[in-house]
């Protein structure tokens, strides 16, 4: 620029230095624009993926869990509305006002209450609070009405393990329950993270939990800078658990808890060809229900104190002498020794000496000539012990691990127990002590160490109805698509003979007069059984009490009377259900057990449930129409 | 009609004043101040509650229409400004750059404490609330340049001419850095070192201001505010925190970076929509842009800000008395300044002070500051066939 000035000298300078700062501003705009190339350009596509990590939180929606039914198809765990209130504190006016006035409807306990205000406080205010779970149609619709005049407060429909036939199911299912600090520790599943989740903590519902439980479903939002959710942008469900399908048939059980009503005892229905659990039941037993809703400091408290152990599953984890019901086992383990003729007798007298000591017959003064099938029938202390002395306890413990003592059954559920069939090294081993004749005249009647549960029980009986095959116990008939193999027993290797000889024995016990389980024969076409009893003494037998006419059962407390067994099976003809029954602390076998044998194997008998067909939970499926859907957490 | 050489005492006619505004610099200033309402209104945005209200994106509420209430006074007030003769602007240097003094030290005493500096007064009489910091730094400016065109043809870079001008500098930014406000003393200091290095200061001198600048900004660093320090120390190394001070710096490049070349759309960026974004409708305002037009939208305001930055240095080099080159040049230099800080700032090459974008973050002062500067420009542009004799530039 050249225009006419008088102070050219300093507009030079100016100018030139203006043209540096112009080139300056050049290069620092050339700068600014490179940066924001860098930024948006080069790498645009690194920033694009934290703007999106950001504003998109992935959020877990819980599938639904898998239904557990029984044989016929009854549902026996399902998933029901769990209707409940909760609160989004930025939402209210009043948040004690709120809650007066949700009181009105449901109550409201002032630790409840206090556990809400310390969970609003912890909580973003935008977070809902659960107020209550639970409620009913009524509670749920008055809310519902008042809702418009409640500003924050959201009534939702979610879901609940329900436990429709409650205690009767207990031992078998278990229970839901929610989360623990440890599980969380033990377990990385990021399911277990979503608020109100349950995983098993019990029974099946504890070892089948994954199975169970199906798969996470994912459903991504998009959320601002404060976590507060804007929309969904997609949403992919989860797998819903696999269905159970047991063999229990719940009429029977039912029939079962409803006969086993106050007592303190166990029930397994089995059936002698497949091994389907028909029936298991323990008594008494809780609601799991309690359990999955939250258990009261109380209410646990005497579930745990009960005398009558409710919370062990007797079936499997109560573990017994067998008393006489071991005589099955002794018979065949004389018979297959080849020393035992059964019709060689043996002459009771109420005892018998060993040594210095006493062995003593239960009949005081005896049951005279007995060969082997009156023993069994008369449940003969005194013959088998003949036996015994003839015998070592190789000879019982082998065939007694034939018939499934001292093994573990594992039909799934947890916590059983193998029960003990004792031997020489066992002893030796354990109690630092050698085996010794006594031992074994002991172990020959179902007493000294020998222990069983009622599952080794029936196990035992199924076999050696089923005509000497290694049945094995089934509790779970499929799960999801796939069902439990079903693999022909393996024979025992007994012989017949034998096998039909012990059967003909117990058939006496229920059918002839003078059978100690005479009297609960059962009457009816097609219906008969055979079975077998036992009584287990806890205490010791003085000297003195003996001569004096030992104490009756009904004269002793409760922890100091005998425990009463009975197994059996039916029909004799063609048998096909095994049971056995312990009754704990129940006085003899005879009184205490049989009749509910009797009872139950009658029920199953009229039931038949094996020849009746079974539900098929993949029929089912084509049948149900839609995906079911689960629910957000 | 064409001036002639010498005109020292001629008065321009108004209407003439009229004829000579520079419509393309008010044009290129009103297009920017619209982008930035623009993106105001983009910026209130209510986000979903949970019962599922829609989401209102966008919304004149509360920014964008006091914004445009204040471009539209401030337009006003910078035409005003331009049609005053150069020559009272230069009489009242001095006098403005005394109040603003006295405003600043007023600040020291009676300051009203805001955002943990003291930063505003109020008047006594009148009840209005000043940020004497930002009048100051116009009143520099007119100081300044009154100051050297007052020298003539004596050299700035003797000391005896160089000491009013640093005091003149120097006085204001202390006090300023007293209160604590880092950036604007900076900007202050900035401001007059560059008007310095147009009025010709040596480079001898310039070198060793640069020297100077170094160690005292290693001495200076004693001085700094625990929260100064941590900017600069978050600013070298962000990601180190990301959720405390580092988050500002981290979310604004994320936004920015995200946006890419044609960004996400208006209404559209998720970084601000969403707040991630801190501070957008203010300092971060840029990576708003950024991320909702993209590497193109950021760099067309760049553009013009380019225009108006080229304008106001070729009225400065039109300018027939030295005084208006300086006044123009000054304002240029304040005005780059802020746009440099605070771009730079944004996209995390310069740590985080508090510098507005100028007429587009929302804020009443800064944008009254920078169109008054803008008013002086247009002053100096009217009247820039206007001689001012060296002598008139004594002290009033």
């Amino acid at each position: 620029m050249k225009f006419d000035i008088r102070d050219s000298a300093r507009y030079e300078q100016f100018s030139r230095r203006t043209a540096i700062m112009g080139f300056g501003t050049a290069s620092i705009f050339a700068g600014l624009a490179s940066r924001m190339y860098f930024l948006q350009v080069i790498e645009g596509e690194q920033y694009r993926q934290m703007a999106d990590d950001n504003r998109v939180n992935r959020r877990m929606v819980a599938p639904l869990r898998g239904r557990i039914f029984d044989r016929f198809g009854v549902e026996l765990a399902s998933n029901t509305q769990n209707l409940q209130v909760m609160l989004i504190a930025e939402d209210t006016n009043d948040i004690n006002e709120t809650l007066e006035d949700i009181a009105a409807v449901v109550p409201l306990s002032a630790s409840r209450r206090q556990r809400i205000a310390r969970e609003i406080k912890r909580k973003r205010k935008f977070v809902p609070v659960m107020i209550a779970e639970n409620l009913t149609w009524e509670q749920f619709a008055r809310i519902n009405v008042r809702a418009p005049d409640l500003p924050g407060i959201v009534a939702n429909i979610g879901d609940v393990r329900h436990y429709p036939f409650e205690g009767r199911l207990a031992h078998v299912l278990g229970y839901v329950a929610r989360v623990s600090e440890r599980d969380l520790q033990e377990n990385d599943d990021p399911l277990l993270q979503l608020p109100g989740f349950r995983i098993g903590k019990s029974g099946l519902e504890k070892s089948l939990d994954l199975e169970l439980r199906g798969s996470t479903g994912t459903s991504h939002v998009e959320v601002n800078a404060y976590g507060r959710v804007i929309r969904e942008l997609d949403r992919k469900e989860g797998d819903a658990g696999r269905d159970l399908v047991l063999t229990l048939d719940m009429g029977l059980q039912n029939f079962i808890y409803d006969r086993l009503e106050g007592k303190s005892a166990a029930v397994v229905v089995m059936d002698v060809k497949n091994g389907d659990l028909l029936g298991l039941a323990a008594t008494p037993a809780f609601d799991p229900n309690d359990f999955t809703r939250g258990l009261s400091q109380a209410k646990w408290d005497k579930l745990r104190t009960d005398d009558m152990d409710p919370l062990v599953n007797k079936t499997i984890a109560g573990q017994f002498a067998p008393g006489s019901t071991f005589k099955i086992i002794s018979a065949l383990a004389g018979l297959e020794s080849g020393q035992i003729d059964p019709d060689h007798t043996v002459y009771c007298g109420g005892k018998m000496r060993l040594g210095n000591r006493e062995f003593h017959c239960w009949k005081r003064h005896g049951h005279g000539a007995m060969n082997l099938r009156n023993a069994i029938k008369n449940s003969c202390n005194v013959y088998f012990f003949e036996m015994a002395k003839r015998l070592g306890i190789s000879d019982y413990a082998e065939m007694g691990k034939r018939f499934g003592i001292g093994e573990l059954h594992d039909i799934g559920i947890p916590g059983a127990r193998e029960g003990l069939m004792p031997t020489g090294n066992w002893k030796q081993a354990f109690r630092d002590e050698a085996w010794v004749k006594g031992d074994t005249l002991n172990t020959s009647i179902g007493q000294g160490f020998l222990l069983v549960t009622p599952l080794h029980q029936a196990v035992m009986t199924a076999r050696l109805a089923s005509g000497g095959f290694a049945v094995k116990p089934r509790l779970i008939k499929s799960l999801g698509e796939m069902a439990s193999e079903l693999e022909a027993p393996e024979s025992m290797g007994l012989t017949k003979k034998w096998v039909d000889l012990v059967r003909e024995g117990m058939i006496a016990v229920v059918n002839e007069p003078g059978g100690t389980a005479f009297g609960k024969k059962l009457r009816g076409k097609g219906l008969s059984m055979a079975g077998k009893t036992g009584t287990v003494q806890v205490r010791r037998i003085t000297r003195e009490e003996r001569a004096a006419g030992v104490t009756k059962n009904e004269d002793l407390p409760w922890r100091r009377r005998d425990h009463g067994w009975f197994v059996g099976f039916g029909p004799t003809e063609a048998p096909r259900y095994a049971i056995s029954v312990l009754v704990e602390h129940g006085g003899g076998g005879s009184a205490a057990a049989a009749p509910i044998g009797r009872d139950v194997m009658r029920e199953v008998l009229l039931r038949d449930p094996s020849s009746r067909p079974a539900y098929s939970p993949s029929l089912e499926a084509s049948l149900a129409s839609g995906p079911r859907s689960g629910r957000e957490a | 009609m064409s001036f002639v050489y010498g005109q020292t005492g001629r008065e321009v006619p108004f209407l003439q004043k009229l004829r000579e505004i520079n419509w393309l610099l008010i044009l290129t200033v009103t297009a920017i101040s619209l982008i930035g309402i623009a993106m105001l209104y983009s910026t209130s945005t209510t986000p979903v509650g949970p019962a599922g209200e829609p989401a209102t994106r966008g919304s004149f509420d509360p920014w964008a229409s006091r914004q445009l209430i204040r471009f539209g006074f401030g337009l006003v007030v910078l035409l005003a400004i331009g049609l005053v003769d150069i020559r009272l602007w230069m009489k009242l240097a001095y006098p403005a750059y005394g109040v603003a003094l006295i405003l600043l030290l007023a600040v020291e005493f009676y300051g009203v404490t805001g955002m943990g500096a003291q930063r505003w007064v109020e008047l006594p009489v009148v009840g209005i609330t000043l940020q004497p910091s930002e009048i100051m730094k116009i009143a520099m400016v007119l100081a300044l340049a009154r100051y050297i065109h007052g020298l003539g043809d004596g050299d700035i870079s003797h000391l005896k001419s160089l000491a009013p001008a640093v005091v003149i500098i120097i006085l204001p930014a202390v006090l300023v850095l007293r209160q604590p406000d880092l950036g604007t003393a900076l900007l202050l200091l900035a401001g007059g070192f560059i008007i310095l290095f147009l009025a010709g200061l040596s480079w001898r001198i310039l070198g060793g201001v640069g020297v100077l600048g170094v160690v005292g900004a290693i001495i200076g660093w004693q001085f700094l505010q625990d929260y100064q320090k941590q900017r600069v120390l978050t600013f070298l190394d962000p990601e180190s925190d990301p959720l405390g001070t580092g988050y500002h710096i981290l979310q604004a490049k994320i936004a920015m970076g995200s946006g890419g070349v044609f960004g996400k759309g208006y209404l559209q960026g998720t970084q601000s929509q969403l707040n991630f974004l801190p501070e957008k409708h203010t300092d971060f305002i840029f990576t708003m842009l950024s991320e909702e037009l993209g590497l193109m939208g950021g760099l067309f305001l760049l553009v013009l800000y380019l225009m108006i930055l080229a304008r106001g240095t070729s009225i400065a080099l039109s300018s027939r008395n030295h005084f208006g080159r300086l006044v123009a040049m000054g304002v240029m230099a304040t005005f780059l300044l802020y746009i440099v800080i605070n771009t730079a700032m944004v996209m995390g090459l310069v740590p985080v002070v508090g510098v507005p974008l100028p007429l587009v973050s929302y804020g009443g002062t800064a944008m009254m500051t920078i169109l008054f500067g803008l008013g002086l420009v247009m002053s100096v542009h009217i009247h820039r066939d206007i001689e001012i004799p060296v002598t008139s530039a004594g002290f009033w």
